[in-house]
């Protein structure tokens, strides 16, 4: 490997103090200023009176190896001892002077840690949290305002095209992802269920599990994961780099209304995209446990559709989509209010991308806690 | 690599650039130029908006694949080098891009270190001072080292990146308009640090510019980029220079007002 180490140049950088007289020579260079620094470090400015140095057989000088010779000069000067004859090739004197005018070392950074600065860290999360939530409350309600108005007057407000390529974005470009994953669960659902079931003979009502578990949860739920994952974090990627760019500024300075023209599309989008999703992913669901009932169980595809028949209602089927349009205001509500507060650096929109997805992933896994308790309490 | 550092000579070409072609599919943007930087000189790089200025620039340091032809720095080829050697040059030159292209997650000294602590094995108070020093030499007060760059202003930026880009005391020095997006009083400033680290480093400077006073200031020759052809010279030289592009850059208002107050 090519290292700056290993190209020692000869002659190597050498110094010697001989009395009263500090001779040094060689390539002073970067090269060197490792090994030079370790061993100027040792040298101590020992004894009293006047010292001289003679850098005139230096053959080579930049900028570390001044440093280092600046150094060394400032040691011996703190050290009691005055500088009566400084020598050094006439080459090098302008840039001995550059650095000289330079000041002394680094302030250390702060240091981390201690209980203190831990729970300081705690608190100031905790703060954080509340401030977040408080004012993702308050952009709820703009949104909200926003959305009224717009659909009170269409004409203006409403962006039909920017809507209609938010659901073609977030809806159909996503069906590979969503039915393929879908199928799978259905697949893996079927799988571990019937190894169960068997156990009591029961294995037909695989089909129960597979028909409740997937139309009431699992295809909601999956598919507004996968989406809060695939577009939630896209839409704070696209408006933080908006941001990054000014292109936010500009909207606004030309007078347009930027939640007009990039929030509600994306919301209204999604709202209508996830339900149609879910829907679609629980059909690939309920396929993919069929696949499998039939060459894990035997069960062919008239049994199935019967037994599935008796186990479910238009109820179960309706449970699990009217939680789709909630799941989509919110993960496209985290993902829009997100990328407005990215700011002006590359590094905070992966940042707050990240927290995006966690957030409305979080939020979606909060609702559907809600909702069961909701409708089993309504005895749905 | 220590007998490639003979004392200045000018007949000795740093960067040797022979029948160059770029082109990003049908659109050619250098057609077979040839160019030679000397070494100890600082080179001019002049042409309009989209005349190809920074890609040649970034095809003499290698991020970007030439369709055809020589590219010599310090007499090793970087066009289509393998990556051992071009580690061998980039240790060699340093790279000032257009805002500074600091890296956003450290510290502006940890930006200054990052080439210290991959090509040599410093001691950590030692990467300090270095650090410190560097700063100083760019003309940045010593508490920007513990700021991160969204900390700074553009002009201070530049003046970070700057430091990174002379962390390994480098021969070659590429600027990318170093001046662009300052006001005339930092661009002055800056002109003025350029030229004076140039001639205490010894280096050799190639520096993309649009500023008629940076190349009044600094620089010893210019290459002027037209019709996907260089033309080198003095300012002087150009000025003679039938080439309607660069009569109206030379004379045009712009330029007799910059060139005016040289004389």
């Amino acid at each position: 490997m090519a290292s700056l180490d290993n190209a020692s140049a000869a002659p190597n950088a050498w110094f010697k103090l001989d009395g009263d007289v500090l001779h040094l020579g060689g390539r002073w260079t970067i090269q060197e200023s490792p090994r030079l620094d370790t061993e100027l470090r040792t040298l101590k400015p020992e004894g009293s009176g006047a010292i001289t140095i003679d850098a005139s057989k230096i053959e080579r000088l930049d900028s570390a190896g001044a440093w280092l010779l600046l150094r060394t000069r400032r040691g011996f000067e703190t050290g009691g001892r005055k500088i009566t004859n400084f020598t050094l090739p006439d080459l090098y004197l302008p840039l001995m002077e550059n650095i000289e005018q330079g000041k002394g070392p680094l302030a250390e950074p702060p240091r981390q840690g201690g209980v203190r600065k831990r729970l300081e860290r705690i608190g100031r999360a905790t703060v954080h949290a509340g401030q977040q939530g408080y004012r993702m409350l308050g952009y709820l309600g703009r949104v909200t305002v926003e959305t009224i108005e717009a659909f009170a007057s269409p004409k203006n407000n409403l962006r039909v095209a920017a809507l209609i390529h938010q659901v073609e974005e977030t809806g159909i470009n996503a069906l590979p992802i969503v039915g393929l994953l879908a199928f799978l669960i259905g697949v893996v659902l079927a799988y571990q269920g019937a190894d169960q079931l068997k156990r009591f003979g029961a294995e037909i009502f695989t089909i129960n599990l597979l028909g409740v578990g997937i139309l009431r949860e699992i295809g909601g739920l999956i598919t507004a994961i996968i989406v809060a994952g695939r577009s939630g974090s896209a839409f704070t990627a696209q408006i933080g780099t908006m941001r990054v760019n000014e292109e936010i500024d500009a909207m606004q300075t030309i007078g347009l209304n930027t939640v007009d023209v990039l929030v509600l599309p994306r919301i209204i989008g999604l709202v209508i995209a996830l339900p149609l999703l879910t829907f679609y992913s629980d059909i690939m669901g309920l396929i993919g446990g069929a696949v499998m009932c039939y060459f894990q169980l035997g069960i062919t595809i008239p049994v199935f559709m019967r037994q599935l028949n008796d186990a479910i209602t238009v109820n179960t089927f309706m449970v699990g989509l009217i939680k789709a349009p909630v799941f989509a205001f919110v993960i496209s509500l985290v993902g829009c209010y997100e990328g407005f507060q990215v700011e002006r650096n590359a590094a905070s929109v992966g940042l707050l991308t990240t927290r995006a997805v966690v957030e409305s992933v979080f939020l979606v896994i909060v609702l559907d806690a809600a909702f069961s308790v909701m409708f089993s309490v309504l005895g749905i | 690599m220590a007998e490639d550092k003979k004392p200045l000579d000018k007949k000795d070409p740093v960067i040797k650039v022979r029948g160059l072609v770029n082109a990003f599919g049908d659109k050619v943007i250098h057609d077979h130029v040839d160019l030679d930087v000397y070494r100890g000189e600082v080179l001019g790089v002049v042409g309009g908006s989209g005349a190809g200025k920074s890609v040649l620039l970034r095809t003499i340091i290698g991020l970007n694949k030439p369709r055809e032809g020589e590219i010599e720095v310090f007499g090793k080829k970087t066009a289509f080098a393998e990556s051992s050697r071009m580690r061998a040059l980039e240790m060699r030159w340093g790279v000032l891009f257009q805002d500074g292209a600091l890296f956003s997650a450290q510290t502006v000294a940890e930006n200054i270190q990052v080439p210290l602590r991959e090509y040599t094995s410093m001691s950590e108070p030692l990467m300090n001072e270095i650090a410190a020093m560097k700063l100083a030499l760019v003309g940045l007060p010593p508490d920007t080292a513990l700021k991160y760059p969204s900390e700074l202003s553009g002009g201070m930026r530049k003046r970070a990146g700057l430091a990174r880009a002379l962390a390994l005391d480098p021969e070659l020095l590429f600027l990318d308009e170093p001046t662009s997006g300052l006001d005339p009083i930092s661009a002055n400033q800056f002109d003025e640090l350029i030229k004076q680290l140039q001639k205490s480093l010894g280096l050799t400077v190639f520096m993309v510019t649009h500023d008629l006073d940076s190349l009044r200031a600094v620089c010893d020759r210019i290459a002027v980029l037209v019709n996907k052809k260089i033309t080198t010279g003095t300012i002087a030289e150009l000025r003679k220079n039938p080439d309607p592009w660069i009569q109206d850059y030379f004379s045009g208002v712009r330029g007799r007002a910059a060139l005016a107050t040289a004389s």
